[in-house]
């Protein structure tokens, strides 16, 4: 959210979308490395139940923050005339040059993340922190810091896809709790602690939820009447991938790639 | 082996390439301490767990009481008599002791499901808690919180806890880890007397308590049992001295 | 330092002396704040019993509290049009009775829990917690795309409903039912607290190991808790239906189970009255502040905030010395 209206405003105020995008990145990453510097930091070891109320109460503080400072009416977010249009893809699809580019930047970050987590010194001292704090402490790495610049940076990316979204829908408050549902979701499907399972949840989560939008309402339709199958239909298909999740949870409770 | 209490028999468990239980065979006899020692990684827990519910061996089976327990839960083979003490205190740090051994007894009387009369006002709850807690001599302490004990008490609780359930047998981890020379001896003459009411499967590194309590050793080498013997036959065992005894100084 | 049973004893009686304050004011509209607050607590009472008692987070207990508003709308608008909500293979009627719609608020709360609980519990730590949350969601979305009881819009139900024996459009008796109500249950689950089964899913919430080699069954005594806490929580979400005369699908939001949790947090986990106390608060905030600014979740967030970093344990935590809820 941060990042789409950070985003949207230096857009109204240079017009330009690069600068947007930046400003968008910027703003995110402050954001996140204030936030656990202040709050996060002293959540580390408190229960579950301390984390999920802390930082629900940081979703109510900056929800009605942005709503003061930016209004109640969601701002607008143009996607830039060289981004726009549509693409002939191969097989003779039009698509839109904008998704395209949110596709390829999407896969571009996966990559970079693959490649800082696994191939990186930065990336082993964050993999050793999470297996044990206090061991990479002893061994002289500034843990807190390794942390507050992991944390700036998943805000980064949030933000970024904020904005990039932004130019699609509009910048709203509360934007971002749809997104963070979905993720729960893909994480619980894909399984715990494990990138690949992200992915193919992600995958999965996708495609079942537009396919089932799509194609519930054309099955009934064969053997009910036409308003009550666009109704059921669309109903069922907005509960599918919790159907889906369901069914993960009761086959294999860690999720597909998961491990205990 | 009508006799035994508790029965393993060919327990194999790899964990990848790590073959954690090699094919192990042990049993424990009515009256008696049988011991399991070895160096740490030989695959100690492993097997506990798998005897006592967390783990499902590969292969092989476990039986309890001429029952075969293998795949049953932690909880069900307690309700049958398996008990069972931790090395680290497995116990409701919030509650008194006398909470801690309510909740033993509400488990063994299988009364989870009772909704309205009070758990630590019911006689027949209080009944065996006190009991427990007077056998291992911690009754004035029934009011003190858990978390404010030492760790000597901590130690007496588990085994309070465990005598709640009516035991046919136990299964100790180390419960002589972290007591002092005075604590030592009074636990090791508890368990001598222990046995009696219920055979003990002791795994400990403290070896002047094992050869003092153990009717039989079994030494347990990378997943493998080497020997299996009377304390004596274990001391003059050759391998066992190289294996184990010989590199170590004090557990 | 106040002992909890006087603390309890002190809320129970402002609870009574305002609205009964208000009756002589004439001032029909404190009657309705505190009826809400009487609501709302009964629903964290029920969350309570499984978050305090047992440890289990659930961040989609809307859920439970969307099914009891639904099952009175379902139920209200049906009688209201003459027209039964099902003809085959039987005939069931609307009703605009009270108990009736109670009964069946209570039941499909437990049973949604159990079937939701069934699921989660297989989980633990955070992700029992994104479970029960997407859960929630599901019902929530589910709820806005199901056209015939007003999707997202939400229900009217323009008469309420009612109980034998007393006219529940007069604020002072709808409040007196509610706060029986709300007696009886917090009766009920101080029995279930202090009971055999109460001992064991504290225990396991403490040490969930100890429980199990003991001999208790985990999974099962949860899945039994949180099919209880489910239906309090319908049944408040009945009373607060017919407290609005209106459902809508926000009742089953996850900010609504977030709001539930902050009563709870607010008064003090695990205690007794730790809902009634924050569910009260809850209201005075909302109603004063919210009346200085529109932005007044601010300082509910940043209230929040302070008490989950350095006050926990609540109010009561505060103003009273630990009780152990099974001494002696």
């Amino acid at each position: 959210m941060i990042g789409a209206f950070a985003a949207a405003a230096v857009a109204g105020w240079t017009g330009s979308y690069v600068l947007a995008l930046m400003a968008s990145l910027m703003a995110a990453a402050l954001f996140g490395a204030l936030i656990e510097l202040t709050v996060i930091r002293r959540l580390y070891a408190r229960d579950h139940l301390d984390q999920v109320l802390a930082t629900f109460a940081l979703i109510l503080i900056f929800s009605e923050a942005t709503r003061w400072t930016f209004g109640s009416f969601p701002l607008f977010l143009d996607t830039p005339d060289w981004l726009s249009g549509t693409v002939m893809l191969p097989g003779g699809i039009q698509y839109s040059l904008y998704r395209l580019a949110i596709i390829i930047i999407g896969l571009v970050v996966a990559a970079g993340l693959f490649l800082l987590i696994s191939k990186t010194r930065v990336g082993m001292r964050i993999r050793a922190g999470e297996n044990d704090r206090e061991m990479i402490g002893a061994l002289g790495v500034d843990i807190s810091v390794l942390y507050t610049m992991v944390f700036a940076l998943g805000a980064a990316l949030a933000g970024l896809s904020g904005a990039l979204v932004g130019a699609i829908q509009s910048v709203e408050v509360g934007m971002g709790e749809p997104v963070l549902i979905l993720a729960f979701v893909v994480i619980v499907i894909g399984g715990i602690g494990s990138i690949k399972g992200a992915l193919a949840g992600a995958i999965l989560v996708g495609l079942t939820d537009t396919l089932g939008r799509t194609v519930l309402p054309v099955v009934f339709s064969t053997f009910m009447e036409a308003s009550a199958a666009t109704s059921v239909g669309s109903a069922l298909a907005s509960m599918l991938i919790y159907i889906l999740m369901a069914g993960v949870l009761i086959f294999k409770p860690t999720g597909l790639f998961g491990s205990a | 082996m009508a006799d035994s209490i508790l029965d393993v028999r060919g327990i194999h468990k790899s964990f990848g390439a790590l073959k954690a239980s090699d094919g192990i065979t042990l049993d424990l006899k009515p009256g008696e301490i049988h011991a399991l020692i070895g160096p740490n990684g030989a695959g100690k827990s492993t097997l506990i767990k798998q005897i006592a519910g967390g783990l499902n061996p590969d292969s092989g089976s476990v039986h309890f009481m001429g029952r075969d327990v293998s795949v049953m839960t932690v909880a069900a083979r307690a309700r049958l008599g398996l008990a069972r003490t931790f090395q680290i205190s497995a116990l409701a740090m919030g509650y008194t002791v006398l909470e801690n051994a309510v909740l033993g007894a509400v488990g063994e009387t299988g009364s989870v499901f009772r909704f309205f009369k009070p758990a630590m006002k019911d006689a027949d709850l209080l009944g065996r808690a006190y009991a427990a807690l007077d056998r291992v001599g911690l009754r004035d302490q029934a009011g003190v919180i858990t978390s404010e004990l030492s760790h000597g008490q901590r130690r007496q609780l588990e085994v309070a806890v465990a005598l709640t359930l009516a035991p046919k047998a136990f299964l100790m981890d180390e419960p002589m880890a972290g007591m002092g020379a005075e604590g030592s001896k009074e636990l090791t003459t508890f368990l001598q007397d222990l046995k009696h009411e219920a055979p003990i499967l002791l795994v400990e590194h403290d070896m002047d308590a094992v050869f003092a309590l153990a009717d039989r050793i079994s030494v347990l080498v990378y997943g493998k049992i080497i020997a299996t013997g009377s304390v004596a036959d274990i001391r003059a065992n050759a391998d066992v001295r190289t294996a184990y005894l010989g590199e170590e100084d004090a557990a | 330092m106040i002992a909890e049973r006087h603390l309890n004893a002190i809320i129970l009686a402002i609870l009574v002396l305002i609205p009964a304050y208000a009756v002589i004011a004439d001032e029909p509209f404190t009657i309705t704040l505190a009826t809400k607050a009487v609501i709302l607590a009964l629903a964290g009472v029920g969350l309570n019993f499984a978050l305090g008692q047992g440890g289990l987070v659930s961040f989609g207990h809307a859920a439970y509290f969307g099914i009891g508003g639904y099952a009175m709308g379902i139920l209200a608008s049906h009688a209201q049009s003459y027209t039964p909500l099902m003809e085959v293979p039987f005939v069931i009627e609307g009703s605009n009775s009270m108990p009736v719609i109670w009964l069946v608020a209570v039941i499909s709360g437990g049973l949604l829990a159990l079937l939701i609980g069934a699921l989660s519990l297989r989980t633990r730590g955070v992700y029992f917690i994104m479970v029960t949350l997407a859960f929630g969601q599901m019902l929530y979305y589910f709820a806005i795309s199901w056209p015939a009881y007003g999707g997202e819009d939400g229900l009217s139900i323009y008469v309420r409903n009612q109980f034998p024996g007393l006219n529940t459009l007069v604020p002072i008796q709808f409040f007196g039912l509610c706060f029986v109500i709300l007696l009886i249950v917090l009766f009920i689950v101080n029995r279930l607290n202090k009971s055999p089964f109460g001992l064991a899913l504290m225990g396991a919430h403490q040490n969930e190991e100890r429980a199990k080699t003991v001999g208790i069954d985990v999974y099962k005594m949860r899945l039994v808790a949180f099919a209880i806490s489910g239906a309090i929580t319908a049944l408040a979400g009945a009373l607060f239906a017919d407290l609005n005369r209106f459902v809508s699908p926000v009742m089953f939001d996850w900010h609504t189970s977030g709001q539930i949790m902050v009563f709870i947090i607010l008064g003090g986990v695990a205690r007794l009255f730790g809902p009634i106390v924050g569910a009260s608060l809850y209201i005075l905030l909302e109603h004063f502040l919210g009346g200085m600014s529109e932005y007044w979740q601010i300082y509910l967030g940043a209230i929040l905030l302070f008490m989950v970093l350095f006050a926990k344990g609540g109010i009561i935590g505060r103003l009273s010395k630990k009780e152990q809820t099974h001494g002696g």
